[in-house]
């Protein structure tokens, strides 16, 4: 039966009485009944479904969330002049543009960009609501609240892109578009208007830490994996009574590199790697426009940008300057 | 394990079926590997150009070269000494007659070679009157042939030796294949729903197929423009830049002239910085001049034309059908991958009178 644990999915499902967790202090709603199993999600997953905690907090956050959806897809099917077809034919290009530079930080017509600003105030709100549903649920179970400040971490770069840089530039038309291409297309044209984002420390600080963390998880994953049979699964004993497991991974790692994390530090080096990401990546994007114009002038300015040898015996300048 | 039941596994094999279905469109417009790259620059700078030896069969047949016409020799008189037969000649009254009908016999093929009573010299010109001005099409041709010696003359810088006759646009149709006019966009709703703002439409016109503003041209290829540049000219924030929505506007101008010459980015740009000219490829002045003089042409020639056009050869705001960078090159960075046509009508290469 062990060898079964030497897979990528989960083959082995075992089934018991429901799991209602742990007790609950006063001041909780009351656990939802609706408890099931679904055979697919046991692949991937504990076969359980539910129990789902909504709470007052989580509903105040689905109705903001669902009307932030609700403002952005008729629009978006507005754009179409009501046409079904071809609302799901273009769904992808469709989008709902922020005001023009002229309505600064002020309320714009709803033509011209209010519903955005709309859209923006519900779907912020549904997400800040989210991450305090979040934080409260940890608490509830006597957990840290690790999980609600790595999505703090996002919420920030969300924040710096469409509110904070947009407020201190002044006006919301900095802000992205809502939409899948027109948000895309907007992240192409940002970076060229501001000269190469690559330039920009902190966007290469954020590259780091993305590839960073997809590197970490592959290592981490493939190790528990590997040492699964051995009960390497079981993290949380390992790390207080440390196991074969627990060894061979780590002599595996010392043998490979000469270094290794342990059971518990791990998971700190994940969560730091994660966080880093959106964190710097929003800085980056907080002094884009505000204190640095163009980040490629910039790295050339302080020597991080270095210049190759092009064609001298041409030398190509402006035709605008020599009119 | 426990059995699978049918409903899971209907549901399942559902969302497998329309995945596929939806990934396969997508995937018909993909092009396989391998391409061809060209090294352009210095190396490892990704200056270079993909090409895709598969397409450039097609490129080539939809780009046929013609046959010029041979030469004739003068006949001693020019157009306007013989005023008995030629009257009403405006623009071309300093050629030698032999010279003025091979010219007007290869415009008709140049322009209007189709069968039919409305085709060949009968598309400009009144067959009892030639003289005539009747016909709006004959008044057009006056201008475009004032146009096609203007670009030969004063858009050098552009057009060099190689130089333009009307087959460079029209190629054997009235009206050139690749022209635009001020585009609103399909029927939207109004009243307070959003404006899509010129953006975000799925159509094959669009730049790049991306959701970018679907009508560069109007601001950016006409007189007076907007400017293209849009980059900060320095490390620093110094006074207010351009936005983002014009950056996309100027993207899409740029993803317009990549497709219409069937190039890179790098062909003129290094791409690490769009704006510097020192690191450009030569390409990129021809390509300055070349926006120069289609702001012009459009402007000066095509745009004077406005009230001479009938309603049904106008877009739908009203403006004529103007030129961009596609009209001449057409998927080719040389138009007719530089032959050169001028050459064989040198009175199209003089200035006008």
């Amino acid at each position: 039966m062990m060898i079964e644990y030497q897979n990528i999915f989960t083959r082995v499902q075992v089934h018991g009485p429901d799991d209602l967790g742990v007790p609950l202090k006063p001041g909780n709603w009351p656990r939802e009944k609706g408890i099931t199993t679904n055979w697919l999600l046991g692949i991937i997953g504990d076969a359980q479904l539910g129990p789902i905690y909504l709470g007052g907090i989580g509903i105040m956050s689905l109705l903001c969330g669902f009307i932030a959806i609700e403002i952005i897809g008729l629009n978006m099917l507005a754009s179409v002049n009501w046409n079904p077809i071809q609302f799901v034919r273009q769904l992808f290009w469709l989008g709902l543009e922020p005001p023009p530079a002229k309505y600064g930080l002020g309320l714009a017509p709803l033509r011209e960009g209010g519903w955005w600003q709309m859209a923006g105030f519900f779907l912020t709100a549904s997400i800040l609501l989210w991450w305090l549903r979040t934080y409260r649920r940890a608490r509830a179970l006597g957990m840290g609240t690790h999980i609600a400040w790595a999505f703090a971490a996002a919420i920030w770069l969300y924040l710096v892109l469409g509110f904070i840089r947009p407020l201190l530039l002044g006006n919301f038309s900095e802000a992205v578009p809502f939409g899948i291409f027109p948000h895309l297309d907007w992240t192409a044209a940002f970076s060229i208007r501001y000269g190469n984002l690559f330039y920009n420390p902190f966007h290469m600080l954020s590259i780091a830490f993305l590839y960073g963390s997809a590197l970490l998880f592959a290592m981490h994953g493939a190790t528990i994996l590997a040492v699964s049979r051995l009960g390497g699964e079981r993290e949380i004993e390992q790390i207080i009574d440390r196991g074969t497991a627990s060894e061979r991974a780590a002599l595996f790692w010392r043998w490979t590199m000469g270094f290794n994390a342990t059971m518990e530090s791990i998971h700190r080096w994940a969560w730091w790697m994660a966080v880093l990401c959106p964190l710097v990546g929003g800085i980056g994007i907080l002094l884009t426009g505000t204190v640095v114009d163009n980040w490629y002038l910039w790295a050339v300015k302080h020597h991080v940008a270095p210049m190759y040898p092009f064609d001298l015996t041409a030398p190509i300048t402006d035709p605008a300057t020599a009119q | 394990m426990k059995n699978i039941s049918a409903t899971t596994l209907t549901a399942s094999l559902l969302v497998t079926v329309i995945g596929i279905l939806l990934v396969i469109p997508m995937m018909l417009q993909w092009e396989r590997p391998p391409m061809d790259s060209t090294q352009l620059g210095f190396r490892g700078l990704g200056m270079e150009q993909i090409t895709n030896p598969r397409l450039a069969e097609k490129v080539k047949a939809a780009n046929p070269l013609p046959t010029p016409d041979d030469a004739v020799p003068n006949d001693g008189v020019l157009v306007k000494d013989d005023k008995e037969n030629y009257k009403n000649v405006q623009v071309l009254g300093d050629l030698d007659t032999a010279q003025f009908v091979r010219l007007m016999n290869a415009i008709s093929t140049w322009v209007a070679p189709q069968e039919g009573d409305n085709a060949g010299c009968a598309y400009c010109h009144n067959l009892e009157n030639m003289a005539s001005d009747e016909l709006y099409t004959k008044v057009v041709a006056r201008r475009m042939i004032q146009m096609t010696r203007a670009i030969n003359t004063q858009h050098k810088s552009h057009v060099a030796q190689t130089g333009v006759t009307c087959y460079t646009c029209h190629r054997g149709q009235p009206v050139p294949a690749n022209i635009w006019a001020t585009n609103p966009g399909p029927k939207q709703a109004g009243g307070f729903a959003a404006s899509r703002d010129g953006q975000n439409l799925a159509h094959q016109s669009v730049p790049a197929y991306a959701s970018l503003p679907y009508d560069p041209f109007t601001t950016l290829l006409n007189t007076p423009a907007e400017s293209i540049r849009v980059v900060a000219t320095t490390a620093l924030p110094g006074g207010t830049g351009a936005g983002v929505k014009a950056t996309e506007k100027t993207y899409a101008l740029m993803m317009h002239m990549s497709t219409g010459l069937g190039v890179n980015c790098t062909f003129c740009h290094n791409s690490r910085q769009f704006a510097n000219w020192e690191q450009s490829r030569p390409q990129r002045v021809t390509a300055w001049h070349g926006i120069q003089m289609v702001r012009d042409v459009n402007a000066t020639y095509i745009g004077s034309l406005t009230d001479v056009f009938p309603a049904n050869r106008k877009g739908p705001e009203g403006d004529v059908y103007k030129a961009n960078c596609a009209t001449c090159h057409n998927g080719v960075n040389k138009p007719l991958y530089g032959f050169s046509m001028a050459k064989d009508y040198p009175e199209l290469s003089v200035p006008n009178p």
